[in-house]
């Protein structure tokens, strides 16, 4: 008995969950100071949580090229988990800094907002360092309930209950999916660890033909699809995104959802790796389709949120090639490019924060009208997000894809590379669109409402770094993508 | 002679039951009961497979289901309530403010 209790306290190791161990600590402390702070001051919750994601974020970084594994082989923290978690706390850092101002102008400043995107942050950690399940469960749904509360956040505002509305059904409906594949593959292999269930099925190759196996696969798999958003299984994300607090809809899209590839990206490379060339197929038809609903039907789109949103999909898809690739430059390459996509996709949306009136009725096509000259600065920053999210040199967009591409492109998958590049010349035409109304129009307001709040320019600032940085010299970035690759 | 298969079965009806509610009632609680019903066929498959199989670790897993299902129920009834105060309806038919 005091053998078992012994090896249990030496299983757990606490270096393992360190960076996320901090971030939930942090996040329950700054829950307190909330309940003491007065009504309406938010200011010094919100740096509180940016010095202890910075905390997080050493942790993480020091850990690079020391995988410790913890709690009995349930947690992994390896280059892949670290690269992960540095993406969601860069995700969650823009976030916190776009959203001070931005709460105080839609009314609304309260405390636990910064609290709960830690906390999110948090769970995204555990996913991504997850090799057990029951981790990977409990990680996705950490970061599931925080999200479910931050997307309905404004709870005077119709739209805003029913995105967080939405989101929760939706969600919790496609745990129930991914809960039953986990159960199948329990049933079929006896464990619930990743690493376990690879060996079970490398002892019995003819597992994959088990139809118990294949179905628990699939299932497990349609869960994820739903929170990575890939067509057909992406109908909740243009209402969340175009309904929850705009802070929040850039996280959303960044964070969370390169968590989910993460656990996606795990799962499949190591415990489905004997369904590769059915799952291959699957992954094939997913990428085409998800990249094609995306841009066709933001083609039709006039709110500004909603156009994004469907851009995130299409920009799923466009990850997923990395997941068809199956080899080591495609996995890099859907790191590097959640890497890229959160600092454009952030940065569109923090110019929208600032575009927005209270209520952001206004974020439509027209509301950008001649944008361009009456805020110089704003234009120019929104064009360089624009140019990235439609994949020109010299922004990130364009290294991101060609990586993706050139991972696809070794596979032998050429068709699907030449149907990534076509969906991109057609993805330009709405975001020049967007830019057309900038440039080519009359403007037809002088645009005083729109002020440069502090945080917010600096979460511009740095995206727009991230962006140019990652495109001229992604060849250090790349390399530390391929280290933490499988 | 009751075996796993049979458990199977029935969660397996209990799975499909939930789903095909989610899809088809239009009463955002019995929506939610519906979400519920797939969870605890998703528990009920596990606690079959782990006697079948002979260890624990499904019944540990049936514990973090019924937590987390818990902590979900807490947030979703929350978001009900704030979504019946503005608009006073849960059929899912009203949430068509955002679309298309």
């Amino acid at each position: 008995m005091e053998n078992l209790v012994q090896e249990a306290i030496q299983n757990v190791n606490l270096h393992a969950v360190m960076p996320s161990l901090i971030l939930s600590v942090a996040g329950m402390a700054l829950l307190l100071v909330a309940v003491f702070s007065p009504r309406g001051k938010t200011a010094h919750i919100a740096w509180l949580s940016i010095a202890s994601l910075i905390v997080a974020g050493i942790v993480t970084i020091m850990g690079w090229n020391d995988t410790q594994y913890g709690f009995a082989g349930s947690v992994q923290l390896d280059n892949f988990a670290a690269f992960f978690s540095m993406i969601c706390i860069i995700a969650a850092g823009l976030a916190i800094l776009m959203s001070d101002e931005y709460l105080k102008r839609e009314n609304f400043p309260v405390g636990e907002y910064y609290p709960l995107i830690l906390i999110t942050t948090a769970g995204a950690m555990w996913m991504v360092s997850g090799t057990d399940l029951i981790t990977i469960f409990l990680g996705l749904e950490v970061l599931s309930v925080s999200l479910y509360i931050l997307a309905g956040f404004f709870r005077d505002q119709v739209r805003c209950n029913e995105a967080g509305l939405k989101y929760f059904f939706l969600g919790a409906f496609s745990t129930g999916f991914l809960l039953y594949g986990m159960a199948l593959l329990y049933g079929v292999s006896g464990t619930t660890k990743v690493y376990d269930i690879a060996a079970y099925i490398q002892a019995n190759p003819d597992t994959t033909t088990n139809v118990m196996f294949v179905a628990g696969g699939l299932l497990m798999l349609t869960g994820f699809f739903f929170k990575i958003a890939a067509a057909p299984f992406h109908m909740w994300t243009p209402d969340v995104y175009q309904g929850a607090p705009t802070p929040i809809t850039a996280f959303m899209s960044a964070g969370p959802k390169a968590a989910a590839f993460a656990a996606l990206i795990r799962v499949t490379f190591i415990c489905l790796e004997g369904m590769q060339d059915h799952l291959t197929t699957v992954f094939w038809v997913l990428a085409v389709l998800t990249m094609t609903v995306g841009n066709l039907i933001a083609l039709n789109q006039k709110d500004l949120k909603r156009m994004l949103a469907y851009s995130s999909i299409a920009h799923a898809g466009y990850a997923m090639v990395g997941l068809v690739a199956w080899n080591e430059i495609g996995s890099a390459g859907i790191l590097f490019y959640m890497l890229v996509y959160t600092f454009m996709n952030m940065g569109a949306f923090a110019i929208l924060i600032l575009i927005g009136r209270s209520g952001e009725e206004n974020l439509t096509l027209d509301g950008v009208t001649g944008l361009g000259y009456k805020k110089p600065m704003l234009g120019i920053a929104f064009s360089i997000f624009l140019f990235a999210l439609m994949g020109l040199p010299p922004t990130a967009g364009f290294t991101g894809k060609f990586y993706i591409f050139a991972g696809a492109i070794n596979s032998g998958y050429i068709w699907l590379a030449v149907l990534g590049v076509l969906n991109s010349a057609v993805s330009l035409y709405y975001y020049l669109r967007i830019m057309i109304f900038m440039y080519f129009k009359e403007p037809q307001e002088d645009y005083a409402w729109v002020k440069i709040y502090p945080a917010t320019a600096v979460s511009i600032v740095i995206s727009v770094i991230g962006v140019l940085y990652l495109g001229i010299v992604p060849g250090s970035i790349m390399q530390l993508a391929r280290m933490a690759g499988f | 002679m009751i075996t796993v298969t049979h458990y199977l079965m029935l969660s397996a009806i209990l799975f499909a039951i939930g789903t095909l509610g989610v899809l088809t009632r239009k009463n955002a609680i019995v929506v939610f009961m519906c979400i519920e019903v797939m969870l605890n066929a998703v528990n009920l498959t596990f606690i079959a497979l782990s006697r079948h199989v002979g260890n624990l670790d499904g019944q540990i897993f049936v514990f973090f289901v019924m937590t987390v299902a818990a902590a979900e129920a807490a947030v979703g009834l929350a978001l009900l309530i704030a979504f019946y105060r503005n608009k006073e309806t849960l059929d899912v038919d009203d949430f068509n403010m955002l679309k298309w």
